[in-house]
C-alpha cells in the first residue's frame, strides 16, 4: 500500500492485515507506556481543510503513539481558508518533509487528486472527502464488528463473513456509508441500507448491497448489527435539499428508540460514527445502551491509525503489500 | 480579396468520391475537372485525400475579451483552422458578454483581423446571461457583426416567459435561439452524470432529465409561437428520443452533438481528473450509442466542438474547484472519422452536411458550407483519412492544454485548410502568420 484513499481498493488480504494490525496496536495500547518508538523521526501532517476535531485528534494521538512527528494544518485562519489551493498548500507540506499527509477535504476525490498529482511523494490518508469515502472510519467500524461479532477470543486472522450489517440513515450524503459497503462486502458481511428513497444515491443499485426503505422489516430479518448514519437537521429544508418533510417524521421512520433496540436480537450490537444527534437518528435510550459500541469505536480509531500509518510507513513492510489502494 | 497565388489540387476527392483536380484562383474555385491544369499554380499532390467544404463550427468558446489567459480570437481561430474550420461561431459567454452591439462588433472585427477564419459571434439572449430581461437582439443582428445566432451558453434560458420572448423576438431578423438546456433546479452543485459512476464517487449528480426536461419545453414552445429552436450539445438518449419526436412533428428544431459526448462516457471520472469535468456532463455508454444512431440518421443535424479552453489553473485542481469543459476544434474531425466515418455510419458527404452544410444554414453564414462547385467560394478542406496521430495538447494552437484526447491515438488528419482560397494551413501545419493576417 503507498496510499489509503479507498476502502474499494483493498484486498481481502490486505483488510484482514490492517485490522490484525490494529489488533496488536490496541495490545500495546494496554500498557503502561502507550508510545512506540516505530516512526520516530517521521512526520506525519494533519491537512484538515473542514473541521473535525475528533478524526483529528484521532489521527494525532495515533501518529503521537507511533513516535512520529505531528503537523496539524488546519483550514481555519490559515491561508487555505483565503483560497490557497489544494496544490499549493501540498507543495508546501512537500518542502516540509512530509512522510504522510492526513487530509480532510469537502471535495470528493481530493485525497485521490493530491495522491496521484505528483505535489507531494508521501503517503496519502484519506481522512474523509466530500461524499466520496472514509476508509479509516470503516476499518474502525469492521475492527469493532469483529472483535464482538465473530465468536470470541483472538479474532486474528478472521473477517466478517456472514455477519449482517444494517446501515441506516443518509447514504446519500455519507462516505461513511460508501466505505463501509465496499469493505463490508469485501470482509464477506451482508450489507442492508435502510433509508427514505430520497437519502439514496441514483446508482446504488450498483452497490453490492440489499436496499430497504423500512427499519423495522430490517430489525425483523434479525441482523447482527445496526450502524446509525448522522442526518443533518438542515437536509429537511427546502435550501438543504428538502429530503425529508421533518425532524419528527424522520425519526418515526428510522430512528433508533428503545422500541426498536429491544426488537434487535440480544448479540447484535449498535454503531455510530458519531457526532451523534441524540433525538434524531438515535435516541438516548439506544445511545447510552449497553449494546452501543459507540464510545468503543472511539478507542479502536486510534488502534486502526496506528495500524494505518504503521503499515504505510514502515520502510519495507509496505513492499510486501505494493498497491495503490 | 486576391492573393495572387493559385492552387491546384491534384487527384482529390471531393466528399470522398471520384477523383479529381481542383483550381482555386481568385478566391474561389475556378475549376474542376480531371484535365485541369493551370501552370502558375501551386501544385498539391492530393492523392488518397479527401476534399470537403471547410467545417464550420456553432459552438466555440474563444474567451476573449476577458479570458485571453486561457484563449485569444487569434490562437482560437489558429487551432479553428488546423482542425479544418474556415468559420467558427463563437459563444457570448465573454466579459463583458457579447450582449450588445459594441461588443459582438469588437469580436468580429479581432476575427477578420486574425485572418485564420471568419468569427461569427453569437448573441446574449439576456443582458449578462443573468437571464432577466432580453439583450439588444436586434441591435446586435444589424451590426457589422450580423448576429443570427443567440445563446446563453454556460447557462439556461430557464424562464419559459424569457425563453418563449425570445424565440418570438429573432423571427424579426430570421435569428435562432441556441439553448444550453439543463434545469438549474436540478443541477445544483451538479459535478457529473448522474448515475453509478456518480454515486460510487460522491460527486453530486446532473440528471439526464435536467436536460432532457429543458428540451421538451422548448420544442412545445418553439411549435405553439412557430419558431425555430437549436439546442446545443446534446447528450442523452432521451433528448435524442424528444428531438425525434419533435421533429415527426414538424417542429423547426436542429440538435447539434459535440465530439466529446460521441467517444467518451463519465467511467472517465473515475480518476478524479478535471479536464473529464464538461457541461452537459459525459453521459453513459448508452447515451453514447444513442447519440451516435441519432446523428447516424439525421435526428441530430450536426455536430459542434464546444471548445472550452481553460488556464491550467482552472484544471489543476481537485474536481469541484475545476472549471467546466474540454477543447476541441482541433480533434473533432479526428472524432468524428474515427466514430462514424470508419465505422461506416457517416458518409463524407454526411460530414460535409454535419461539420459544414447545416451549421452554415443554422447559422444563416452563406459564404460557407457551399457545394464544391466551380464559382464557390474557396473555403475547403483537405483531409488524409489514413492518417493516424497522436494527440498532444502541449503541441496544438489552442491556448490551453485542457484536451480529454491528450495520449489517444485518432483516425485522420487535416492537410490543408483554404479561406477564400488561401490557404491558412498547409502541409498540416499553420501557414505563416502574417500572410495570413494581411491577406
Ligand atoms: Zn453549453
Amino acid at each position: 500500500m503507498k496510499h489509503l484513499l479507498s476502502t474499494g481498493s483493498l484486498s481481502h488480504k490486505q483488510a484482514v492485515r490492517i485490522l490484525d494490525t490494529a489488533g496488536q496496536m490496541a495490545a500495546t495500547q494496554a500498557r503502561e507506556i502507550k508510545k512506540l518508538p516505530t516512526l520516530r523521526g517521521r512526520t506525519v501532517v494533519n491537512l484538515f481543510f473542514e473541521d473535525s476535531t475528533r478524526t483529528r485528534i484521532s489521527f494525532e494521538t495515533a501518529a503521537k503513539r507511533l513516535s512520529a512527528d505531528v503537523i496539524n494544518f488546519s483550514a481555519k485562519g490559515s491561508s487555505v481558508s483565503k483560497g490557497e489551493s489544494l496544490k499549493d498548500t501540498a507543495l508546501t507540506l512537500q518542502a516540509m518533509g512530509a512522510d504522510a499527509v492526513v487530509i480532510r477535504h469537502h471535495a470528493s476525490g481530493a485525497p485521490h487528486t493530491l495522491a496521484h498529482s505528483g505535489w507531494t511523494n508521501g503517503a496519502v490518508i484519506n481522512a474523509g472527502d466530500g461524499t466520496h469515502q472514509h476508509p479509516t472510519q470503516a476499518l474502525l467500524d469492521a475492527y469493532t464488528l469483529r472483535r464482538h461479532l465473530t465468536g470470541g477470543g483472538d479474532p486474528s486472522g478472521r473477517d466478517l463473513a456472514g455477519l449482517r450489517v444494517a446501515i441506516v440513515g443518509d447514504v446519500l450524503h455519507s462516505r461513511v456509508a460508501r466505505s463501509n459497503v465496499q469493505l463490508l462486502h469485501t470482509l464477506g458481511a451482508d450489507v442492508t441500507l435502510v433509508a427514505p428513497p430520497t437519502l439514496l444515491p441514483v446508482g446504488v443499485e450498483a452497490w453490492p448491497a440489499e436496499v430497504s426503505y423500512h427499519l423495522d422489516e430490517v430489525i425483523d430479518t434479525k441482523p447482527d448489527a445496526i450502524m446509525m448514519l448522522r442526518v443533518q437537521r438542515e437536509r429537511m429544508s427546502s435550501s438543504g435539499g428538502g429530503f425529508f418533510p421533518s425532524p419528527l417524521e424522520y425519526t418515526r421512520g428510522y430512528g433508533l428508540d428503545a422500541r426498536r433496540l429491544a426488537a434487535m436480537p440480544d448479540h447484535a450490537i449498535v454503531l455510530h460514527p458519531g457526532p451523534m444527534n441524540r433525538g434524531l437518528e438515535i435516541s438516548a435510550d439506544a445511545a447510552d445502551s449497553p449494546r452501543a459500541v459507540i464510545v468503543e469505536q472511539v478507542a479502536n480509531g486510534v488502534a486502526v491509525r496506528m495500524a494505518v500509518l504503521y503499515l504505510l510507513l514502515s520502510g519495507n513492510e509496505s513492499n510486501e503489500t505494493k498497491v495503490d489502494a | 480579396m486576391s492573393t495572387g497565388r493559385k492552387y491546384l489540387l491534384q487527384n482529390v476527392a471531393p466528399y470522398g468520391g471520384e477523383r479529381t483536380t481542383v483550381l482555386l484562383a481568385d478566391g474561389v474555385i475556378a475549376a474542376i475537372g480531371t484535365d485541369v491544369t493551370d501552370d502558375d499554380a501551386t501544385i498539391i499532390d492530393g492523392r488518397g485525400l479527401v476534399l470537403l467544404p471547410g467545417l464550420v463550427d456553432l459552438h466555440t468558446h474563444l474567451r476573449e475579451p476577458g479570458r485571453e489567459d486561457a484563449e485569444t480570437i487569434r490562437t482560437g481561430t489558429r487551432a479553428a483552422a488546423l482542425g479544418g474550420f474556415t468559420a467558427v461561431h463563437a459563444m457570448a459567454n465573454t466579459t463583458p458578454t457579447q450582449d450588445t452591439a459594441g461588443v459582438v462588433e469588437q469580436v468580429w472585427s479581432l476575427g477578420r483581423e486574425a485572418g485564420w477564419a471568419d468569427v461569427h459571434p453569437i448573441g446574449a439572449v439576456t443582458v449578462g446571461l443573468e437571464g432577466e430581461r432580453l439583450a439588444e437582439l436586434g441591435a446586435m443582428a444589424e451590426s457589422k457583426a450580423q448576429v443570427r445566432v443567440f445563446s446563453d451558453d454556460g447557462k439556461c434560458v430557464h424562464d419559459p416567459v424569457l425563453m418563449r420572448r425570445a424565440l418570438e423576438y429573432v423571427k424579426a431578423f430570421d435569428g435562432v435561439v441556441a439553448q444550453h438546456a439543463q434545469e438549474p433546479r436540478l443541477t445544483e452543485g451538479a459535478q457529473m452524470h448522474e448515475g453509478i459512476v456518480s454515486a460510487e464517487l460522491g460527486l453530486a449528480g446532473w440528471p439526464a432529465v435536467a436536460e432532457e426536461a429543458i428540451i421538451a419545453r422548448d420544442v412545445l414552445l418553439a411549435e405553439h409561437v412557430g419558431s425555430r429552436l437549436h439546442v446545443c450539445h446534446l447528450s442523452t438518449a432521451g433528448s435524442v428520443e424528444i428531438i425525434r419526436w419533435a421533429k415527426s412533428r414538424g417542429i423547426d428544431v436542429t440538435a447539434e452533438v459535440t465530439p466529446h459526448h460521441l467517444i467518451l462516457t463519465d467511467e472517465l471520472a473515475r480518476g478524479y481528473d478535471p479536464t473529464f469535468k464538461v457541461n452537459p456532463p459525459l453521459r453513459t455508454q448508452r447515451d453514447v450509442e444513442a447519440v451516435r444512431a441519432g446523428l447516424a440518421d439525421g435526428t441530430i443535424d450536426i455536430v459542434a466542438t464546444d471548445h472550452a479552453p481553460h488556464t491550467r489553473e482552472d484544471k489543476d485542481c481537485e474536481w469541484a474547484a475545476a472549471a467546466f469543459g474540454m477543447t476541441g476544434l482541433e480533434t473533432a474531425l479526428s472524432v468524428v472519422q474515427e466514430t462514424m466515418v470508419d465505422t461506416g455510419r457517416l458518409t463524407w458527404a454526411d460530414v460535409a452536411r454535419v461539420l459544414s452544410e447545416t451549421p452554415a444554414r443554422i447559422g444563416r453564414v452563406s459564404d460557407h458550407g457551399r457545394p464544391i462547385a466551380v464559382g464557390e467560394p474557396a473555403n475547403l478542406v483537405l483531409v488524409d483519412p489514413a492518417a493516424r496521430r497522436v494527440i498532444n495538447p502541449d503541441e496544438q494552437a489552442t491556448k490551453s492544454g485542457n484536451s480529454p484526447f491528450r495520449g489517444r491515438d485518432l483516425s485522420g488528419c487535416v492537410v490543408a485548410t483554404f479561406l477564400r482560397g488561401r490557404a491558412t494551413v498547409m502541409g498540416g501545419a499553420s501557414c505563416d502568420e502574417d500572410v495570413v493576417a494581411r491577406a
